[in-house]
């Protein structure tokens, strides 16, 4: 491929490797920092919710065998390494004895189904606005109204949903209160993914108003920066047409900074949208971290942190690879 | 020292008399919330065929503004008030959008200052210099059309590896070199080339601007060509033409612009030319040049002037010809008044 090379690309794979070791690592480390005993904890929530249980000593010594916790901290370490490699992030403390990974798996399509989407709308119409607004060839009408698009990232997401919610799913009725899905039975059947559309549009909607903003302003001063060019006047004086101008002269270099936010936001997927799916009472990872942290279950907490790792790292390493091919100066080649 | 023209390049002009570009009364406004800058007041000179003409002037006379303005590429907020710009007679002010885009570059071509950042980073050379041709001339094989772009990479001395690279794989003269390959890619009869050689180190200078010349020659293309280093402008041009505040001073061919400038502002131009022989002291630091939102009624060079009289504060010289194609706008030659 073009601009790479392949010591560059084993050499960014091993940095890979080694940013999500060196996170793995802290996410092992800050918990054990914390003063309390795990397995007491665990037991006394059960104490709480059942009243009573016989021999909770022993049943807290036989659980600290099971988890390790007499280990030594190094065999502990390596244990948490070896599992981490094959995905066994333990079992979650709230929803014992399911596993953390049984917990993610079920979370995960709807929370990447539902932010990969709005992402990418949010991106693709927020760039456009800030294109638009950055142009100096725009219509002066077009320029007037653009700005009150953006007048929704100003108001905070929780007050935008609940207004959302209120008109089109109280009030209008269009779409439902919350829910990825109804009565339908999942399944790669037509019936089912309408439904999900349906009750993803809502909150997909609401992400994009907000999102777009930051996208749209980022663009617009990229734009700007770009307008005195010398080659945008070049374009202009061969008399090309106003249209390939702008894509092709001043979008294309303007939007480039922008795919490395993109890569980050998309990475950053992966944690869910907290406000979002607790609002929407969407059952993705948002809502689970939300849970997990009221529940103070750690194992799904540092799950989640451990995926988020993994997928930034990935998302930063994918667009560090196909950089050379968005901006031809970007190149790993030695001259 | 004073560069001597080439003998050949000063009897070029000569040659032919058809005038290829008529700019007529051409003024150029800056619009500032505390008035106008009169940054090009009403100038008119012509161009003719197969010849280079020099704009010079200091920073601010309004030497690009007037050039910008040609191409009708006025950055904002300058505008055009009013003038004409004929290209072998036919106007290109008042065009709708669409006419204008049909003429630019197949009529009127630049080569921009400092290549540096003319070209568009992420776009390879030979895309950038197809784009002008693709939306000129409608959609060509693309045989036909790399033939044509490596055809003009021989004339302007680029080597074929050119076509397929990013400007950013060129040198600063390659760059310079492809923005000429590109300026005389649809023939046009006029370039303007805006200090085409600022950016660029001595020896790339002189290649560049031989090349210039050739292409010159070869195309019968006039051009004008503004800049501020009076030793190239020697080697190169026809005629200058000199601006000072919005205004053109002197209109002459070069040799007598070097070893005989008849207006005061145009002798202190050459005299501050920098000597290699020896050292002498600036002289063109006198005197400021009056806010050009308000300018002197009278001669806009009175308040620097040597010889300024007492009629230069009142009504503006007309321009006299003085000798044959040796015009000026100065009192010290006679007293004729403008009209209007």
């Amino acid at each position: 491929m073009r601009g790479l090379t392949k010591e560059y690309v084993i050499r960014r794979f091993l940095m890979f490797l080694l940013t999500i070791w060196l996170g793995a690592t802290i996410i092992f480390i800050i918990p054990r920092l914390a003063p309390g005993d795990p397995v007491a904890a665990m037991i006394s929530r059960m104490i709480n919710q059942s009243g009573y249980i016989e021999n909770s000593a022993q049943l807290i010594e036989a659980w600290r065998k099971k988890f390790g916790l007499d280990d030594p901290m190094y065999i502990q370490y390596l244990r948490y390494l070896w599992n981490m490699v094959r995905f066994d992030m333990g079992y979650s403390l709230s929803q014992f004895p399911q596993p953390v990974i049984a917990t993610l798996r079920r979370g995960l399509p709807w929370t990447i189904g539902l932010l990969s989407v709005a992402t990418i709308l949010s991106f693709l119409f927020g760039n456009l606005i800030g294109a638009l607004l950055g142009w100096r060839r725009t219509p002066k009408w077009l320029k007037r109204i653009l700005p009150l698009s953006l007048s929704f990232t100003s108001i905070p997401f929780f007050m935008l949903g609940i207004i959302l919610i209120y008109i089109f799913a109280f009030g209008l009725n269009w779409f439902p209160f919350s829910k990825g899905y109804s009565d339908s039975t999942p399944g790669l059947n037509l019936r089912f993914i309408v439904d999900v559309i349906y009750h993803g549009t809502l909150p997909a909607f609401a992400i994009v108003l907000t999102s777009m903003g930051g996208w749209a302003l980022g663009m617009r001063g990229m734009m700007i920066s770009i307008d005195s060019e010398d080659f945008l006047i070049l374009a202009q004086a061969k008399g090309l047409p106003m249209r390939r101008i702008f894509t092709w002269y001043a979008v294309r270099n303007a939007v480039l900074p922008q795919f490395t936010a993109l890569a980050l936001s998309l990475g950053g997927i992966v944690g869910g949208s907290i406000l979002v799916e607790y609002i929407f009472a969407y059952p993705g990872v948002g809502y689970q971290f939300y849970q997990a942290i009221v529940n103070l279950d750690y194992t799904v907490i540092q799950g989640i942190a451990f995926l988020l790792i993994m997928a930034t790292s990935t998302a930063v390493l994918v667009i560090d690879l196909i950089y050379p091919l968005i901006d031809p100066r970007i190149t790993y080649q030695k001259k | 020292m004073i560069p001597q023209p080439t003998s050949s390049v000063s009897g070029a002009y000569r040659a032919g008399r058809e005038i290829v570009l008529d700019v007529r009364n051409l003024r150029i406004h800056y619009e500032t919330p505390r008035g106008d800058v009169i940054a090009v007041n009403g100038i008119s000179f012509q161009v003719y065929k197969g010849e280079i003409v020099g704009l010079v002037g200091e920073s601010g006379c309004g030497k690009t503004t007037a050039a910008m303005g040609i191409l009708q590429l006025v950055p904002s907020p300058g505008r055009i008030l009013s003038g004409e710009i004929l290209i072998n007679g036919r106007n290109m002010l008042g065009l709708t959008e669409a006419e204008l885009r049909e003429r630019r570059w197949r009529e009127l071509s630049l080569i921009p200052q400092g290549a540096m950042n003319s070209l568009n980073p992420v776009m390879r050379v030979r895309d950038q210099i197809g784009d002008a041709i693709l939306t000129h001339e409608g959609a060509i094989p693309k045989d036909k059309l790399k033939a044509r772009i490596l055809e003009l990479f021989s004339l302007v001395g680029l080597p074929p590896r050119v076509y397929d690279l990013y400007p950013h794989e060129l040198s600063g003269g390659m760059k310079q070199r492809v923005c000429i390959a590109m300026a005389i890619v649809l023939n046009p009869p006029v370039i303007i080339a805006d200090e085409p050689t600022s950016a660029l180190d001595v020896v790339v200078q002189r290649v560049v601007a031989q090349t210039l010349l050739d292409v010159k020659e070869r195309l019968g293309v006039s051009m004008i060509m503004i800049g501020h280093d009076m030793g190239l402008q020697a080697q190169m041009v026809d005629r200058v033409i000199v601006m000072y505040a919005g205004n053109i001073v002197e209109v002459t061919p070069v040799m007598p612009a070097f070893h005989n400038p008849l207006h005061p502002y145009t002798q202190l131009l050459i005299a501050s030319i920098p000597s290699i022989k020896e050292r002498k002291p600036l002289k063109i630091t006198t005197g400021l040049t009056h806010d050009l939102r308000n300018p002197p009624p009278g001669c806009s060079f009175q308040l620097r002037c040597p010889h300024v009289m007492d009629i230069c504060k009142r009504v503006p010289p007309a321009m006299i010809e003085r000798e044959p194609d040796h015009w000026v706008a100065c009192y010290l030659y006679g007293k004729e008044e403008q009209q209007g």
